[in-house]
């Protein structure tokens, strides 16, 4: 019923189908309100018809699915929170066949069977029927909407933001908090979830403010703070997180309340925001009171009629009663009837009510009914009556709650600040804040508008006062306490019954306070019930702690510009637009993408690998290396430092010499490898596995800032700075000569290091090979990378070189027997364990894993150790190694298979495997497993390619 | 009285009046035969199979704050037994064969669900990963299979395998017999039926300290409710271990962080298995309730505050938004966190300690629930015998000082 001229465009809306209109700043529920509808919902377990409980973020009843173009639907909504536009299409939900007729409200007649944790008491024979039966039965009955069936085609955004005083709620404790901030001349933000900004001032029709009406003061305020320029107003933004050193999670709601929005707006951008200080001026949540009936459409809290009557001009009803124990209520019971409602009476609980609200509905001729409760109602589709304990029947069609209020303590809550028990007044207040932060207000329990507002003169307020918990003396306990998962209060004395003493017990088994409202109007209710059937102070049953979000949070606005190309940053290196252009397959390796082959027209990845690696064993190819992790080691006390982080030892290494380096974890497995080079006494060249360069770095750092403080060392990643070409095969120095300057290739030694030019470049060379061929690693600055690429790329043309990938690399080198660290090693691995006992200095003091592989294990002769195999096929890497052909269940594996491939080399499959005291049985035959059996293999040394290293210096 | 449909029936007429409390709460005697510290899924299962399976029933169970409220209550439910090694499949394979009749056996249902569970493989490294623990699991007897990217998504409709993704679904990993269980319902049926067999599970009871006697071995501890005799102690305590065990001298390698959840609004079934990814940090199941239930990672630093970093979230959302493109629209509900205890090997401890007659069962970080059967049966044998079960022999406390590690993280670095 429209009680007051609505102004404001017309919009039209439909709910399950059905068209309406309404007025622009409408929700969806005022607006059906408007239009006579109460019926929204259906309640989660025994599908009871609802209506709206409140008029803002805590209504668990009205939730609705929203659909929009292109797939968009969005389930769960809160019809109270949706804004409504022109166009706007809503759906009721948990309804077969339809929100009037649903057959789900079969299991209302069987509520006796489904009270508190009926579940965890059946279902168990025969046994597999739980999970082919009743659970699928159970998950078809709950859940509430639908998740959306096509990908989310809208965006979000993230934004960070600082500043000096955050205000979270914009009352009028929030704006004058924000005000006294601002004229200070601090930074502040002020941030609501509402459409509009006034908080409780919005519906507040009766009193004046320094002598205006509350509404004009408003209105003078916002206009003030707006044309402040070191205020931001964000409306339609909920702090929904509180988190530490004062960082807020913010949610902005940017384009759902529009009905064209520009597809260049975010859906919705989540700030954190760090503030110096921060005010909680969250409010408070009216509570419903508990009593058989309590649910039927058209009962709701008193403060949400008051909000539908004077914000929205929209009367919850013609014939309207009240039930309180709360004065604020009365204002509500004035102001509808100030707008033509007939309040048939004021039923309240307290035997003597006194306050302003009292004298004044007297004063209007209301019929206040002192030491009464309502104990059940009638109804069905909507409430028609209200049973009150002195055995009458007021008819009705709205009944109105007033249980007192709440604070909203949730994210003084999550800041860990400390809650602290008002007896007298039956609530729970911020206590000790554990940041830098105040709450303010109805949060700080601050309900009457003077004291809010003060020094400001107030007049006509009728604050709150009063208040009721637990169960309505002379009702029955159906009653409910969590609407929208169907709790009663029978279900929380049940509970207590069965021996659940705590309320986070209470709460689990019973679900009250878990819906998709968090118990924002049912927690105080459980726990006062739950206190009083255990005898308890209410304090001592405890109070379930409060979780982050305030309210849902959408996915996407967390997730953010995540998504698509922009999910984690590729890396490329300079060489990739060269790879890509002749057709290279590109494979993740950490972020970077790396050619992986590169795949002539007519060949097979199979193929094309062949070729490339025989390219390089009879002539010559490129390899782009440049992922390779890069660190230069700079100080005094350089190689000290590398001798305490690698195994080897670094002091005798000359200027102009690499060597191979390995580093172990703290329990002596190898955690990284790679070729150091030592430019000048006090400077290295350190390299590491391309997926390995940031944790050695974080590994080093830790170590010099935390253990090794005494060294002068100074770390640098250079990873991005230098670009590597590998140039590996037997022609590798006569396709360098002539583009190399500064150095003489011939003088230089396998494993050393040079600095000069290249095709006119500054270069690092090394000579160094992974390939078991004369090889070189062409260092140049990443800039310059892709011409001195491209020079080389020309050179190669007279020996037929190749440009070969990571799969022919991976090949060549387990030819060779080299490791790859995180193929050959698991974690589980050590020196000894891969035959690189030589590389681990026996008389060094000390260095990191030393301690660790003296350990009994780590020195026992049965260890895994690297072997070559020759396998009958090429066998699955990860393959399990077995001493016979057809292993039982419950076999103990010999090792497994760490690379597989088929080397164009040898002409046939060849495998590096880790065997259980492998080296002591070359030789043997051994068996690995496959998809459907086993195939044999004979265990040889895992080196397969001139055991000599005749080639590395040909 | 039996939890059955038939008594259910019964109950409804008689307005359920008639439920006995599912265990009661005792006062703290003065002295016990043996004593389990922390009352999460571990301890009470440890407790109930003391007294069924070693017939003790003199035993108490202190925790400090109500049962079942540490990381039993907080975790994301995931079971599974497709571990690499050898011992830790021993280990996890017995928990789900008990999980199979867990229900049954405690009359109490405890939804165990084995509705799959998933794990993807982004890159070449988790295939060659992947493919090694099935090869290593058919050898052992566990199932663990491989599937296409396209299998993979047959079992999960919703999973985007779309090759153009930034870390493309290349193939997964799937145990058919893996699934969920109801948490709650685990700590509750076990507590329910120790009670029943007179274990005391003492709740709102602190331990202090660990009393030692002139031997050096275990006398009893000290509670904020007094002082407890016992010659046996056994410590399960979670990401409190380190803390527990300090007090008996003995220091732990264990490092404690904050784990992240999460769940969604609930909604109709979408979601018809487990589905876990490693390379990317985003793990699934949607509950009975419809509450699609989403792990995150762990905080970067150590800590026993139990909410960890908003960034943890967005990192796990991002994921899960790009794996499953419909969900992000959806809603998040409840975020929470636990603190896990976490060893060098990311294997559990479960066995003696230095201190005679001090036992502990800790070190199972982010991934313990789906060995509470499993975990408690062992326990309760080394607590009765003083030994170890064969199953737990292997993951000794010792192993760190002999190197005997089982490192399941660095092989796959999946620990959920
Ligand atoms: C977010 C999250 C997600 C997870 N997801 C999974 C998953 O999907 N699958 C999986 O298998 N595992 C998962 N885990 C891990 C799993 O929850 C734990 O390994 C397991 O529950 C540990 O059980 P518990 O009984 O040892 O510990 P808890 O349940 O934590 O019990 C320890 C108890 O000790 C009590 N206590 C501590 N100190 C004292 C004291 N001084 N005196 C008395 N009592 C004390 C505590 O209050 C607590 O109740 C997850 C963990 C978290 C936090």
């Amino acid at each position: 019923m429209i009680v007051r001229q609505r102004s404001g465009t017309r919009l039209r809306f439909s709910f399950d189908g059905k068209d309406y209109t309404g007025v622009a700043g409408d929700t969806l529920a005022s607006a059906l309100l408007a239009n006579g509808v109460h019926l929204m919902g259906r309640s989660f377990k025994y599908h009871r018809p609802r209506g709206v409980l409140g008029a803002g973020a805590e209504e668990p009843n009205a939730l609705v699915d929203v659909a929009g173009p292109d797939g968009r639907s969005t389930p769960n909504l809160r019809a109270t929170t949706v804004e409504l536009y022109d166009g706007l299409r809503a759906t009721s939900q948990n309804r077969y066949p339809s929100l009037r007729f649903d057959l789900g409200a079969v299991n209302g007649l069987l509520s006796p069977l489904l009270g508190a944790g009926f579940y965890y008491k059946t279902f168990m024979h025969p046994r597999a029927a739980w999970a082919t039966l009743y659970e699928p039965l159970i998950r078809r009955a709950a859940g509430l909407g639908e998740a959306p069936r096509r990908p989310d085609p809208d965006h979000y955004a993230q934004r960070y933001a600082h500043c000096e005083t955050l205000v979270v709620g914009a009352g009028p404790a929030g704006l004058l908090a924000a005000l006294t901030a601002a004229q200070s001349g601090e930074r502040v933000m002020v941030v609501d979830e509402q459409a509009v900004l006034g908080g409780s001032l919005l519906a507040e029709r009766r009193a004046t403010i320094a002598g205006q009406p509350a509404a004009d003061w408003l209105a003078a305020t916002l206009a003030t703070l707006a044309a402040m320029p070191n205020v931001q107003l964000l409306p339609r933004t909920t702090a929904f997180g509180y988190y530490q050193q004062n960082l807020l999670g913010l949610v902005e709601r940017v384009t759902d309340h529009l009905a064209a929005p520009d597809p260049a707006l975010p859906r919705e951008r989540l700030w954190q925001v760090r503030a110096r200080d921060v005010v909680l001026a969250t409010g408070a949540i009216e509570r419903p009171l508990v009593f058989a009936g309590n649910d039927r459409p058209g009962v709701m809290l008193a403060s949400a009629a008051r909000t539908y009557c004077n914000r929205y001009g929209v009367a919850v009803g013609r014939r309207v009663v009240v039930f309180t124990a709360d004065d604020s209520a009365y204002a509500a019971a004035l102001d509808l009837q100030a707008a033509g409602v007939a309040v048939v009476a004021i039923v309240d609980l307290r035997p003597d009510p006194s306050g302003p609200g009292v004298v004044a509905a007297r004063a209007a001729g209301l019929t206040v009914m002192p030491g009464t409760a309502v104990i059940a109602t009638t109804g069905h589709w909507r409430v028609t009556g209200a049973r009150l304990s002195s055995n009458t029947t007021l008819a009705c069609d709205a009944l109105l709650m007033g249980g007192g209020w709440t604070p909203s303590v949730h994210l003084f809550s999550q800041s860990r600040g400390t809650l602290r028990f008002d007896a007298a007044r039956q609530i729970y207040l911020p206590g000790t804040p554990a940041q830098r932060q105040s709450s303010v207000g109805g949060a700080n329990g601050v309900f009457d508008l003077a004291s809010i507002l003060a020094p400001l003169a107030v007049a006509g307020d009728i604050p709150a006062q009063g208040g009721f918990l637990g169960l309505v003396p002379g009702s029955r306990a159906t009653g409910f306490v969590d609407y929208q998962n169907d709790v009663k209060a029978a279900d929380i004395l049940q509970a207590t019954q069965e021996g659940f003493r705590s309320i986070e017990h209470v709460k689990r088994y019973t679900t009250t306070g878990m819906a998709t409202d968090q118990g924002k109007t049912s927690n105080m209710n459980a726990l006062a019930i739950a206190a009083a059937a255990l005898d308890l102070p209410l304090p001592e049953v405890g109070l379930t702690s409060f979780r982050t979000p305030y309210t849902p949070v959408t996915f996407g606005s967390i997730a953010g510009a995540a998504r698509g190309a922009l999910f984690d940053p590729v890396r490329k290196t300079p060489i990739h637009p060269w790879a890509e252009a002749q057709g290279a397959a590109f494979e993740d390796v950490g972020q970077w993408k790396r050619a992986w082959y590169f795949q002539h027209i007519g060949e097979s990845m199979h193929e094309a690998v062949k070729r490339e690696c025989l390219t390089v064993r009879r002539a010559v190819g490129l390899f782009d290396a440049s992922t390779l992790g890069k660190i230069e080691v700079v100080g005094p006390d350089a190689a000290e430092f590398l001798n305490r982080l690698y195994t080897n030892s670094w002091s005798k290494l000359a200027v102009g010499r690499c060597r191979y380096g390995l580093m172990l974890t703290e329990a002596g497995f190898v955690l990284d490898d790679g070729v150091v080079g030592r430019l000048a006494a006090d400077r290295f060249h350190v390299t590491t596995t391309s997926g390995g360069a940031g944790r050695v770095l974080a590994h080093m750092e830790d170590y010099l800032q935390t253990e090794f403080t005494d060294l002068q060392v100074w770390l640098t990643s250079t990873t991005e700075q230098w670009a590597v070409i590998a140039v590996q095969g037997p022609r590798a120095r006569d396709l360098l000569a002539p583009l190399v300057e500064g150095i003489d290739l011939a003088a230089m030694p396998h494993m050393s290091v040079r600095e000069g030019r290249i095709a006119g470049v500054p270069t690092r060379l090394f000579q160094v090979s992974f390939t078991g061929e004369l090889g070189y690693e062409v260092n140049v600055p990443a800039g310059h990378a892709l011409a001195v690429w491209e020079a080389l790329w020309a050179a190669g043309a007279p020996y037929d070189a190749c440009a070969y990938g990571t799969e022919a690399m991976h090949v060549l080198r387990a030819e060779k027997g080299y490791i790859v660290v995180g193929q050959e090693t698991d974690g589980t691995v050590t020196p000894e364990d891969l035959g690189l006992g030589w590389a681990v200095g026996k008389a060094k003091a000390d260095f990191v894993g030393k301690r660790s592989l003296a350990m009994m294990d780590l020195q026992a002769t049965d260890r895994p150790q690297l072997v070559g195999l020759l396998p009958a096929h090429l066998p699955q890497e990860g393959a399990q190694i077995v001493d016979r052909a057809d292993p039982p269940i419950g076999s103990a594996a010999l090792g497994h298979v760490t690379s597989a491939y088929d080397s164009a080399t040898l002409g046939r499959p060849m495998a590096l495997a880790l065997l259980a005291g492998g080296r002591r049985r070359m030789g043997q035959t051994v068996h690995i497993t496959t998809a459907t059996g086993t195939m044999p293999a004979t265990i040889v040394a895992p080196v397969f390619y001139d055991q000599e290293g005749a080639r590395l210096d040909a | 009285m039996r939890h059955s449909i038939f008594n259910l029936v019964r109950q409804a007429f008689a307005g359920n009046q008639g439920w006995p409390r599912q265990w009661r709460s005792p006062a703290p005697k003065r002295a016990y035969d043996m004593i389990v510290v922390g009352a999460g899924g571990h301890g009470l299962a440890t407790a109930y199979y003391l007294a069924a399976e070693h017939g003790l029933r003199n035993i108490a169970v202190l925790e400090k704050g109500w049962l079942g409220g540490g990381n039993t209550g907080r975790n994301t439910t995931i079971i599974r037994s497709n571990y690499l090694w050898e011992e830790s499949q021993k280990l996890y394979e017995h928990a789900v064969q008990l999980w199979e009749d867990l229900s049954q056996t405690l009359n109490y249902n405890v939804m165990y669900s084995p509705r799959g569970v998933m794990m993807l493989a982004h890159t070449q490294h988790d295939v060659q990963s992947f493919q090694r623990h099935i090869h290593a699991n058919r050898l052992g007897g566990i199932d663990n299979e491989w599937l296409t990217a396209e299998q993979a998504q047959a079992f999960c409709p919703i999973l985007n395998i779309d090759p153009s993704l930034r870390y493309p679904v290349i193939g997964a990993a799937l145990q058919r017999r893996g699934g969920t269980a109801r948490h709650d319902a685990v700590a509750w049926g076990y507590a329910r039926a120790a009670d029943a067999l007179g274990v005391d599970i003492i709740e709102n009871c602190t331990v202090t300290g660990i009393d030692r006697d002139a031997s050096g071995a275990v006398s009893g501890v000290q509670t904020s409710r007094g002082a407890i005799r016992a010659a046996r102690v056994g410590v399960v305590a979670a990401g409190h271990s380190s803390v527990l065990m300090g007090m008996a001298g003995v220091r732990m390698p264990l490092e404690s962080y904050p784990l992240q959840a999460l769940v969604s609004e609930p909604v109709k079934p979408v979601m018809p298995c487990v589905v876990m990814s490693n390379t990317v940090h985003a793990y699934m199941s949607q509950s009975d309730k419809g509450e699609l239930v989403i792990g995150a990672g762990t905080d970067a630093y150590t800590s026993y505050s139990q909410t960890g970093g908003l960034h943890i979230a967005m990192h796990t959302l991002d994921a899960i938004c790009e794996l499953f493109p419909v969900v992000r629209r959806m809603r998040m509900l409840r975020n929470w966190g636990g603190i896990v205890d976490v060893t060098p090997d990311r294997s559990p401890i479960i066995g003696k300690t230095p201190v005679p007659g001090l036992f502990v069962n800790c070190g199972w970080g982010t991934g313990g629930f789906k060995a509470t059967p499993g975990s408690g049966h062992v326990f309760a044998h080394t607590l009765a015998t003083g030994e170890p079960h064969p199953i737990n022999a292997p993951f000794s406390l010792d192993r760190f000082r002999t190197g005997r590690l089982i490192d399941e993280a660095a092989a796959a670095a999946v620990a959920h």
